[in-house]
């Protein structure tokens, strides 16, 4: 066959396709368990697009975290206020969409900025067989990184414990 | 056969694998829901459907089918039923929900060997071998809530809503433990690989009996392991006595009471695949996977006195590994019918409790014992992880236990009295007699 692009970029294309169109879905769709769902597949797709680049524990990850658990309890959160079927959001018309649109665009523009120039000199598409599998990981998480990782796990816990402080205080 | 197969396209295997994991689980479903009428029945002395799929010859000769056929005749009823259609429902979420609810069942097998991990069985299961085998199995599983929920909300019943929101906070606790219980599991065998898991299975018992086979179902931990993940197994699949989504005497029948016809069809198809392939899971995780008794047949075949008969059953134990697995997945769903025939449904407040004061404590308490055990046992010896391992056991036990009693003042099966309810009247000294 001689397409103008290779399968993996058609694959990429696709996948990266939908994950966008989703990722708009959500901003644009009134209904509050619409746009969740469109959060859903478009954390869905990311993690397909992790897992054609070789990295399967973070694409599992990604599910597992992000579908998996924390989609679940918005949805929870959603239904529990009963913001479903007709209600609609309704903007007011402030000062809030713009000041959304430049923190937007200045995100976009600081992850670009670091991302774009290491970008340009990879030669590799998949990361190699080792690379993202669970042994490695583990492995780099332990010994190089095990302070920032126990500080993060600290952190957790201290969010765990206010949580329960917070909720406890009306029982 | 094995040379054709590796000749062909990956793609073309791939889809083989798939289709001959699915076709099965496909056909079986019917299957299960025969027998769990038929048990169930048995079970509460009846005599449940044996009567589907009699046929009489012409000579007045009966041939018996023992009612296989009812649940035919039932999916074809399912067929021809009014479809009711709610009309102020969320249409798209409405018909998608069902079949977000089928597609984790399905997709729930993925890393699952169905046999040996050499010759014919290596290339065709399980469907993908990954790294990351207990972690997919978790991910998909804690999809499983999305029907359950989607169905609920889409409903715009308030009925379906109470059974999609208990589905989802009884499906997010109940994850918790069942990772953590399948950890110690990971941590004990090295291995996130299922494959791997069987492999450690296969070893030595206890590393001190080599004709027997490690299961983990015979270690300690494996056991706690695998009592809270059997548990577990119950609750995410929403059956008795963790039906509290569909608790027909509260809420009608929770997040599928306005699905009608095909779609409850497939709410039910979804379910059933869901038990079975979580038995599959157990069975592969705890008890061997594919392997018929906890015996070495390899050790034993250099053995003079029963040399010839290992050989002969590792040959039958080779071919026949697919059907033992699906014999074990089997007896996983009748444990699963009689739970349903035996327990009472947990009352809410008793499913949270189990759960996260009681299950989850639990096995992170066997994860701790075995993080000391396998850590002693690298730096000192096997006897002294053993020892550590006991002794972390009954200093954890009783810290776990003290615990409890500070902040637990009702035990969970005491009856609830409620803050509203009015003291009895204390009993007054009679008018009469004056006692």
């Amino acid at each position: 066959m001689n397409l103008p692009v290779t399968g993996e970029q058609l694959t990429f294309m696709a996948l990266a396709g939908i994950a966008a169109l989703m990722a708009v879905g959500v901003v644009v769709l009134n209904n509050p368990v619409r746009s969740a769902m469109c959060l859903v597949v478009n954390f869905f797709f990311l993690a397909f697009i992790y897992f054609t680049l070789n990295a399967q524990l973070l694409g599992i990850s990604q599910i597992l975290v992000y579908t998996g658990a924390i989609m679940v309890l918005f949805l929870f959160v959603v239904m529990l206020l009963n913001l479903g079927g007709k209600q609609i959001f309704k903007e007011r018309r402030d000062f809030k969409p713009i000041l959304g649109m430049v923190v937007g665009v200045s995100l976009f523009g600081m992850i670009s900025s670091q991302l774009i120039l290491p970008m340009l000199k990879v030669d590799q598409i998949r990361a190699d067989n080792a690379y993202g599998a669970p042994q490695s990981i583990g492995k780099t998480l332990f010994t190089n990184y095990v302070w920032p990782f126990e500080i993060a796990s600290v952190l957790l816990l201290v969010g765990i414990v206010g949580s329960i402080l917070l909720a406890k205080r009306r029982v | 056969m094995q040379e054709w197969l590796e000749g062909l396209h990956p793609a073309i295997l791939a889809l083989i694998k798939v289709l001959l994991f699915v076709v099965p689980l496909l056909m079986l479903v019917p299957g299960l829901i025969w027998w769990e009428r038929r048990l169930l029945s048995w079970m509460q002395d009846r005599i449940g459907p044996n009567r589907t799929g009699t046929i009489t010859l012409k000579s007045g000769k009966k041939i018996k089918l023992f009612g296989l056929l009812q649940p035919i005749a039932d999916g074809i009823k399912l067929f021809f039923k009014e479809d009711v259609t709610p009309n102020s429902i969320d249409r798209l979420i409405y018909f998608l929900a069902p079949a977000i609810a089928l597609f984790p069942a399905f997709a729930l097998g993925g890393t699952v060997p169905l046999g040996p991990s050499y010759g014919i069985y290596g290339l065709l299961t399980p469907i993908a071998n990954v790294d990351i085998g207990v972690l997919y199995f978790l991910a998909i599983s804690s999809l499983g809530v999305y029907g359950v929920v989607l169905g609920g909300y889409a409903s715009n019943n308030k009925y379906s809503l109470m059974g999609g929101l208990r589905g989802s906070a009884q499906l997010i606790s109940y994850e918790l433990a069942m990772g953590v219980s399948l950890a110690c599991i990971v941590m004990a065998s090295g291995s996130l690989r299922l494959t791997d898991i069987l492999k450690t299975q296969e070893q030595a018992l206890w590393g001190a009996v080599p004709w027997l086979q490690n299961w983990f179902i015979f270690t300690p931990f494996g056991l706690l392991s695998a009592v809270i993940f059997g548990i577990c197994m119950v609750a995410e699949t929403n059956r008795v006595p963790f039906d509290l989504p569909e608790a027909e005497n509260e809420i009608i029948a929770g997040y599928h009471t306005e699905y009608s016809s095909m779609k409850f069809a497939v709410y039910f198809m979804g379910e059933y695949a869901a038990m079975f392939v979580f038995s599959g899971i157990f069975a592969t995780v705890f008890v061997g996977g594919y392997n018929l008794l906890p015996i070495n047949w390899e050790y034993l075949m250099d053995s003079q006195w029963v040399g010839q008969f290992a050989t002969l059953m590792h040959n039958l134990q080779y071919w026949l590994a697919p059907l033992v697995f699906l014999f074990k997945c089997a007896v996983g769903i009748t444990f699963y019918i009689w739970f349903r025939a035996t327990l009472p449904r947990l009352r809410y407040d008793q499913l949270m409790s189990l759960g996260w004061k009681n299950l989850l404590p639990t096995a992170v308490l066997n994860f701790i014992v075995v993080a000391i055990w396998i850590l002693v046992t690298k730096i000192h010896s096997t006897l002294m992880g053993i020892v550590a391992g006991a002794l972390a056991y009954v200093l954890l036990y009783f810290l776990f236990k003290s615990f409890l009693g500070a902040t637990r003042d009702k035990p969970i099966l005491q009856k609830r009295t409620l803050d509203y309810m009015p003291e009895p009247p204390k009993p007054q000294s009679n008018p009469v007699t004056g006692a």
